[in-house]
């Protein structure tokens, strides 16, 4: 079984349109959502929901103001800054709490107590392409990292049971937490890139990363005939750091209609230029399995 | 003089808040006689000064104090590992094991104060990114946070980040794409938020989560929609709907893109652009001014 995510850098490149695309085309495999954050695969892969669990999101450390003596211990030792005297009461504030239990550890009078948020919640669907994990992070609710590893493992799992080749990862933008996680244990990372000064910075950025992780990485150069010029340079880029640009799409309506169409690009216009360019990528891809 | 912090955020990821967050401050430095940052906390893909192409003239690192344990006087009780709510800190009791795990270390103490053996847990830095000012051509001023590579830590480089702002000047402030704890974190205290989305599906979707987040933090907000033209009506629809104030359009246009993906300033080379952006600081000091926010 090999796992392949799709990631990007910068957001907005097309990753999930990307792989949306190659999910009608790969047979034999699971479906896993990894942007969390901001979830849209579901749009394109229209899920019928099986199974849903709850997440239990970072905790949150709560005083209870009956017990509380404000000494001001905790506020001391937070290095979150995220206790704070406010009305005359020492306070938490949900938005900066890291969650780390010092300061239920250290309260004198064992007036705090941590909090679970119970907002997030993880899906287990099928689709018309086979099965796929999802999530939806509760409103302002962090740790997605360890969200993405739960949904990872669980779908490694069903592909394990159901005896799946592939697992198909649509990653999250950036190169941070949630996609360092979404990177770890990948077989392949399909980065799809802009040609722009922007994405060629954030393409940057991201290759050393995956630099750290053993995986093969693919270039896609997205919306590529917006500016040639970027596009040569980015494949110069990509030529000296010794990654393959797997291929240049040029900008496509077929994008955006196939998405308001809820459907994958291929399913949309199957017959284009556009899908047998997808049909060739695939093929390549998938000849690194063999 | 103007001190607003204006965030500009996203949900979806290269719906343009950088373009939306240069040409704005471009705009306000030429019809404000004042101090105006920019601030980019996208830290993890800082873009701003590919744009604003500045001068550095300082740069701070942002550090934690993550804890290095002394075997030799460690006496194995495994209080630390137990106080630690990131198991960052592996201990094995039946064969005398203890080691730190510095990458999912978040710097909190807890294993220093729960240690009762004097010298066993001393703390070291541990670099977690910079925080860059720039002199910008125009006369501005940038704040850029940038993680190092590898770092899963963005939160604490965002906070340095606004914190290493004037709180006299009035700050233009790039978020970074999501929902989560970093877009959080740089939103949390601002007086208004622009939301700049798209009018396709995946925009709409991920506008809806975004809205969800400011309306939680009760900030102020407004939206802007890029690539207009492109998609479909739904987004329209839905601002009607919420009664959300659609703050200015962008059309989709391949010159645009262009003059983007050169890192050039749209609002210095197409004067219409100029004014949208002019109307768009008029359109939010007004939502600024309400008293009764409708958020």
């Amino acid at each position: 079984m090999k796992q392949i995510a799709i990631v990007s850098g910068k957001g907005g490149t097309g990753k999930t349109s990307v792989s949306s695309a190659l999910a009608s085309l790969a047979t034999n495999k699971i479906i896993v959502d990894c942007d969390v954050d901001a979830a849209d695969l579901f749009l394109t892969m229209q899920p019928t929901v099986l199974e849903t669990f709850e997440y239990e999101g970072g905790k949150k450390a709560l005083i209870n103001p009956e017990i509380c003596t404000n000494c001001g211990i905790c506020e001391d030792l937070c290095r979150f800054d995220a206790i704070h005297l406010v009305d005359g009461q020492t306070t938490v504030s949900e938005f900066s709490c890291d969650g780390c239990r010092l300061c239920v550890i250290a309260c004198p009078v064992q007036a705090i107590q941590m909090l679970e948020n119970c907002d997030s919640r993880w899906y287990i669907s099928t689709t018309r392409f086979g099965p796929m994990v999802h999530a939806k992070l509760g409103i302002g609710e962090d740790n997605s990292g360890k969200l993405v590893t739960l949904i990872r493992d669980r779908a490694k799992n069903i592909a394990k049971e159901k005896e799946l080749d592939l697992v198909l990862i649509d990653g999250p933008p950036g190169i941070g937490c949630p996609v360092i996680s979404t990177l770890t244990g990948v077989d392949i990372a399909l980065m799809v890139t802009e040609p722009t000064l922007s994405g060629l910075h954030d393409l940057n950025r991201l290759i050393k990363l995956a630099k750290g992780f053993k995986l093969k990485s693919f270039v896609l150069i997205n919306k590529f005939d917006l500016n040639s010029a970027m596009s040569s340079q980015i494949e110069a880029y990509c030529r000296a750091e010794n990654i393959e640009v797997l291929a240049k799409i040029p900008f496509n309506r077929d994008f955006v209609d196939s998405m308001v169409n809820q459907q994958t690009v291929v399913e949309y216009s199957p017959n284009s230029e556009l899908s047998n360019q997808f049909r060739e990528i695939w093929k390549r891809i998938a000849s690194e399995f063999k | 003089m103007l001190k607003y912090k204006i965030a500009i955020a996203s949900g979806k990821g290269g719906t343009g808040k950088t373009t939306v967050s240069v040409n704005l401050f471009y705009t306000l430095q030429k019809t404000l006689n004042q101090k105006i940052q920019l601030v980019d906390c996208d830290v993890e893909e800082p873009n701003i000064n590919l744009f604003t192409k500045g001068r550095l003239q300082s740069s701070q690192d942002v550090n934690i104090k993550i804890p290095v344990i002394d075997k030799d006087k460690c006496v194995y009780c495994g209080d630390c590992a137990a106080a630690c709510a990131y198991n960052a800190i592996l201990f094995v009791k039946s064969i005398s094991h203890i080691a730190v795990l510095e990458d999912l270390c978040h710097g909190c103490g807890a294993c220093s104060y729960v240690c009762n053996q004097p010298n066993v847990i001393i703390e070291k830095d541990k670099k977690l990114g910079v925080v860059n000012t720039f002199f910008l051509p125009n006369g501005g001023e940038l704040i850029e946070g940038k993680i190092e590579i590898g770092t899963a830590l963005a939160v604490p480089v965002i906070g340095k980040t606004l914190k290493a702002t004037d709180e006299n000047s009035l700050r233009i402030i790039d978020a970074p794409p999501g929902t989560s704890c970093p877009v959080m974190e740089t939103i949390k205290e601002a007086d208004f938020v622009v939301l700049v989305t798209e009018p396709t599906p995946f925009g709409l979707n991920d506008l809806k989560l975004m809205i969800g987040t400011v309306r939680k933090l009760g900030r102020k907000f407004g939206v802007v929609i890029n690539r207009a033209g492109l998609g479909d009506d739904a987004i329209y629809e839905y601002l009607q709907n919420e009664n959300i104030e659609l703050l200015m359009e962008i059309p989709f246009d391949k010159n645009l893109a262009r003059i983007y993906s050169e890192g050039k300033i749209i609002v210095e080379e197409i004067p219409e652009m100029f004014e949208k952006y002019t109307l768009l600081f008029e359109k939010i000091k007004i939502d600024l001014n309400e008293t009764d926010s409708d958020c």
